[in-house]
Formats: C-alpha cells, structure tokens, sequence
C-alpha cells in the first residue's frame, strides 16, 4: 500500500526503532502486507551495506525498488542506517525528513546512558519522529 | 528547590568552535579532578595494571562515538569518511581541536608496519597532572584517550587496536591498526 511509509532505524545487528506512519488513521493493515513491507525494507541492507562504502555522502537517496515501493536510506557517521520504506515521495521531502531525525538521534546518543548500537526505547523521541514524518512526508 | 529539566531533544546542539562565543569550555583543573577521581575509582577495583588500562578505554570508548556523531552533525556537511587516511586525519585534527583545543602534534605512519600508525601529542591533558608510582611502572593513564580513539574509527567502521605509549623526549601517544 504506497500509503503506508515503514521507518526502521538499523544498526550492527538488529533494528534499534521501527515506526510506521499510516496516513490513514484507524485502519489496520493486512498482516501478509506487514511483512512484506519488513522483508522488502530488510533485505534492502545488503545493498545499503555495499553503497556504503563508494560514497561520502550520508543521504543515499533510493537503494532498492520493488513492485511499487521504494527503500531510501540515510547513514550516520557512526554507520547506523535510517531506512524508509516509501512508495514515492519527493527527493527533497525525503531528506529533510532524515535531516531532522538524524539531529534527534544524535541527540539522544548525547545521553551518556544510552548505549550505542541497541535499541531506542525513549518515548519522546518515537513522540518527536512522528511529529516529523508528519511534517515532511504527508 | 526546583529546576528546569529540558528535554534532551530539545536542547541544541551548538555550532562547534567556529563562532567565538558559542564554544563553552570546562577547566583544565575540574577536568584533571574530575578524571583523578575516574582513575581512582577504577583502581580501587582491579588487581592489574592491564585491566585498569582496559577499563579507561572503555571509559573513552563512549566517548569517542558521541564525539564522531556530534562532530559529523556539527560540520553540516552530511558526508561520512570512509578512507582510512582521511578519517585518521579528521581524528588528529577535529576531534583533537574539539576535545583539548588544538590539533595533535602529528599524525605519524609506522615504517615496520603498513597498518599502524602514530598520533603524537606532546602534553595530553589526561597525564599532565598524574604521577604514576613505580609499582605500576608499564601505566598509561592515556588509556582513556586511546579508548575515545578507538571508540571513533570502530564507530565509522574501521576496527582498530589503540595503545597509549611515551617515548622519552615527546610524549607519544596512540597506535592504531
């Protein structure tokens, strides 16, 4: 459903924070479409991993197409993935979006006690992400 | 007694040491203070002198990974290193400048070996103020530096051992593979 946006926040070994944004609120997606979206958005990490290392940039704009959707990722210096799952938005709005995550997440790992590399429990930052996602991506 | 607690996700992140005013410094006497007690504290707890050196590493290990997220934000450029050599370059000189207030004297490559490499500073900040008595003669209280070094290049994805050594005349410091 190109309506249904998948964020999931990757490191080393696991995803440290999912979200979706669903532009329509009250409906629950089919199971079967969940999955396919986490499997599309997973199995785009290979190709994020071999890009990673041929560009300088951090905005890697689109990795991976399937069907319709489209996977866009962002790395950060210490190589921890943002990656949307997306069925077509706007270069620019996409970005933007991963600018203001990326200066929420480097402020949560200011925190001394956040370990780096595990998952992102902080409920005003899931608060915040949404707030941006609603801001840039509908 | 009440006091504002902020958010941390809201407070801003600042602009770095471009713009005069901006870059908020600590004393160099809290810090030497601050990190006397650290080793103290950490010696009151082990039995040798490896594992006290380990534990300052890793003392400076999370801080070498905040110090490369917030300077790669900080530098506005949305660009990551990903060549050895350029990323060793941006730990002598921004991490440097940003954590002691000046770039490491020089940033050395080993002839003996083709991986390792030597960030010399001839003062740093960690061992200015400690003796170290001559039954821990091998100690290296730069250990913490050397965990912020590595906790930087393991970050960025360069796995790297980092040992803090001092050579007669100038202080060396770091080796890193």
């Amino acid at each position: 459903m190109s309506t249904v946006l998948l964020f999931v926040i990757v490191g080393k070994n696991e995803p440290l924070f999912e979200a979706e944004f669903n532009k329509v609120p009250g409906s629950t997606t089919q199971d079967s479409v969940t999955r396919q979206n986490y499997f599309v958005l997973h199995s785009a990490i290979d190709l994020v991993e071999k890009a990673a290392w041929t560009t300088s940039n951090m905005y890697l704009k689109v990795v991976d197409k399937v069907n319709h959707q489209q996977v866009s990722t962002f790395l950060t210096a210490g190589n921890i993935k943002f990656m949307l799952l997306h069925g077509g938005r706007s270069e620019d709005s996409i970005k933007n979006f991963f600018t203001d995550v990326y200066e929420l997440y480097v402020k949560l790992s200011m925190n001394p006690f956040y370990k780096y590399d595990t998952p992102i429990t902080s409920k005003s930052f899931d608060t915040r992400v949404r707030a941006v996602a609603r801001r840039y991506l509908s | 007694m009440s006091r504002n607690t902020t958010n941390i996700l809201d407070r801003p992140l600042g602009r770095g040491a471009l713009r005069g005013g901006d870059q908020s410094s600590v004393s160099l006497s809290a810090f030497a203070y601050l990190y006397s007690e650290l080793v103290q504290y950490h010696q009151s707890r082990v039995a040798s002198i490896s594992e006290l050196e380990r534990r300052l590493e890793h003392s400076g290990y999370g801080v070498g990974l905040r110090m490369l997220e917030l300077l790669a934000y900080r530098a506005r450029e949305s660009k990551r290193e990903i060549r050895l050599m350029s990323m060793l370059q941006f730990v002598s000189s921004n991490v440097w400048k940003s954590l002691f207030g000046k770039a490491a004297d020089s940033l050395e490559r080993s002839i003996d070996h083709a991986d390792e490499f030597m960030i010399v500073d001839y003062e740093p900040i960690t061992s200015t103020f400690v003796s170290v008595p001559s039954d821990l003669g091998q100690l290296s209280v730069d250990a913490y530096i050397s965990g912020i070094i590595a906790g930087v290049l393991e970050g960025s994805g360069f796995p790297a051992r980092v040992t803090a050594h001092s050579v007669a005349v100038e202080e060396g410091e770091g080796g890193g593979r």
